[in-house]
């Protein structure tokens, strides 16, 4: 009980204290970083900036068709998990507990069998993610160690949770400790390395659509 | 003179032949030994054996130490809605000393103690309720002037084993919970030289205690513990894995509050606050007052009572999911921190690269061939 209480109390303070430091200082630093000041007169069909955002964030939704092929597989596993892991985290009952004790938000759930087999696909998927990046040898040269450990830190509370909900090797209260803990690492490393996607993937793309755009990029 | 008076002593009766003169049956006699060995979980032909074992077993000897406890673990016991076989083995124990239920009181009461340490040496059994304060020489709790961890250590110091009844006596319980003011410990932490068995609750379950007696009556050795000390007979397995509304939360189906339609179906109370998956115990399957509930089929969330530190657990109401109490405490100040090393850092890259550009500039504008000095 002692390691769960340590998962509840100081290790959660602790990750939560990090992880807000963390995406605080992201956001300031791409807040108030020099941006040379585009002075190229815009090209003749530009569209107003926000419609040229919205319909980049849309675009990077499905692949072009020249490389949709080549991706399919990449494309459809990163859906799988990507999705999986939404729903894992916010439509698992002791989950939105988690995020409401915090939040003071509260909203439906699902039923937790159904989230268990969602977690074992999400789980699979995010294997096949990593067999395909070390099985491609171009993504495995361009792969850094940013990209492993995001992938850990991410796949650890998936493992951690199926296992505690199953108890599989050890005491309940032991599994959930190692899986608040392996939350608070992902929680740690987010900020800092490309996971921060989960708060910049849409501010990405809008700025890279109003760019384009401006340029006149179809 | 002595000498004559234990030579002409009539030997104890055995349990077989006390039961036997209070009308209890060889088969019902069987009949308990074998319930006893089933929710201790012994094989078949264990029952057998306890039930030879008990009805040959003498009277013995049992001083209860009553420290920093609120008496509820002898409320427990002793409350007992019909007279059983379990109530005729407490009958039968010769309780020699327990501030609440002997006649004694005062120096008479302590001279019974050390009477029964020193005729049953090595041989009695020790049962304690209530930590031990520490704190300042232990001076929180007093019993006929000494200290409680005078009194334990002296009275235990020729037991056979020792068992903590009671969370307070297993874990600290109540009086060990933050802030702990008198350094209230556990009495396993003190005594290390003798087994210790912990028989956590609060309080505990009453045929815990008949199973956990029974069995040191029955067999020499002590039941299988735990890592916590606790009879993995009764201590192993989580409240929530025995737990009749567990398919409820499978289903995702939870009560919100302890009036709402949920707690009216009787869906799970994991949302509530119910402590049951993190917490070992027999609740869910002896349940209290002869079988007839427990506090989760009353509607009410578990405790966690039988763990450690129970008491600070984070909040009683509060899902065993969310963090503790204070978690986001330093977060304002993390997000500012965070902001302004972030604003920082963003000046100073432009500090440089102004520089640089600068630089730059400058030596567009005077080709002379400084740079490369």
């Amino acid at each position: 009980m002692e390691l769960l209480e340590f998962a509840r109390g100081p290790a959660l303070t602790f990750a939560l204290t990090v992880f807000i430091a963390g995406v605080a200082f992201r956001v300031a630093v791409i807040l108030f970083m020099w941006r040379t000041k585009d002075s190229s007169v815009g090209r003749a069909r530009e569209k107003p900036a926000f419609l040229a955002a919205l319909q980049e964030i849309g675009r990077r939704m499905w692949p072009l068709s020249p490389y949709r092929q080549r991706t399919l597989f990449n494309l459809i596993n990163g859906y799988v998990f990507h999705i999986g892991l939404a729903i894992i985290v916010f439509l698992l009952l002791p989950h939105i507990l988690f995020l409401q004790d915090l939040t003071g938000l509260y909203w439906g759930h699902l039923p937790n069998n159904v989230i268990y087999a969602i977690s074992i696909v999400t789980l699979i998927s995010l294997i096949a993610a990593l067999v395909m990046r070390l099985g491609n040898p171009a993504q495995r040269i361009i792969s850094t160690f940013d990209d492993y450990a995001s992938w850990f830190v991410t796949f650890l509370p998936v493992l951690t949770g199926i296992v505690a909900t199953t108890h599989l090797g050890a005491r309940y209260e032991t599994l959930l400790a190692l899986h608040i803990l392996s939350v608070a690492l992902l929680l740690i490393y987010l900020p800092f390395g490309k996971l921060m996607h989960f708060f910049l993937v849409f501010v990405t793309r809008s700025q890279t659509g109003a760019h384009l755009n401006h340029r006149g990029a179809q | 003179m002595a000498d004559n008076k234990t030579c002409d002593r009539k030997p104890a009766p055995t349990l077989g032949e006390a039961l036997a003169e209070r009308g209890i049956s060889r088969r019902s006699f069987l009949k308990f030994a074998s319930y006893t060995a089933s929710i201790m979980a012994l094989p078949p032909a264990a029952a057998t054996a306890m039930a030879e074992g008990l009805a040959a077993a003498r009277r013995q000897s049992v001083i209860w130490l009553s420290f920093q406890e609120c008496t509820g673990c002898t409320e427990s016991f002793t409350r007992a809605k019909a007279p059983s076989i379990e109530d005729l083995i407490f009958d039968f124990i010769s309780l020699d000393y327990h501030h609440t239920l002997q006649n004694a009181s005062g120096h008479a009461a302590e001279l019974a103690r050390e009477q029964a340490m020193e005729e049953n040496k090595g041989e009695y059994l020790v049962i304690v309720d209530g930590s031990v304060p520490l704190k300042d020489d232990g001076v929180y709790s007093t019993i006929a002037g000494m200290t409680n961890l005078q009194m334990l250590r002296d009275t235990v110091r020729d037991a056979k084993a020792v068992i903590s009844v009671g969370s307070c006596a297993a874990f600290g319980g109540i009086p060990g919970a933050n802030p702990n003011p008198t350094g209230a410990v556990a009495i396993d932490q003190i005594i290390t030289d003798k087994p210790v068995i912990n028989l956590p609750g609060c309080p505990p379950i009453p045929e815990v205690m008949t199973g956990t007696v029974a069995y040191l009556l029955s067999f020499a050795g002590i039941p299988e513990l735990d890592a916590l000390g606790r009879p993995r007979a009764f201590f192993g397995e989580a409240i929530h894995d025995r737990c009749y509304r567990r398919p409820f939360y499978e289903k995702g189906l939870f009560a919100k509050g302890f009036d709402d339609e949920g707690a009216r179906q009787g869906w799970c109370l994991y949302e509530v606050g119910c402590k049951g998956p993190v917490t070992y115990n027999a609740c869910a399957t002896l349940k209290w007052n002869g079988g007839v509930s427990f506090p989760i089929q009353s509607g009410h969330g578990c405790l966690g009572c039988s763990e450690p530190g129970f008491w600070d657990l984070g909040g009683f109401y509060k899902p065993l999911s969310t963090g503790k109490d204070g978690v986001l405490k330093y977060a304002a100040g993390a997000a500012v921190a965070g902001a302004a090393i972030g604003a920082a850092s963003a000046y100073s890259v432009r500090a440089k690269r102004k520089k640089i550009m600068g630089n730059a500039t400058q030596a567009v504008a005077t080709p002379s061939g400084k740079e490369d000095d």
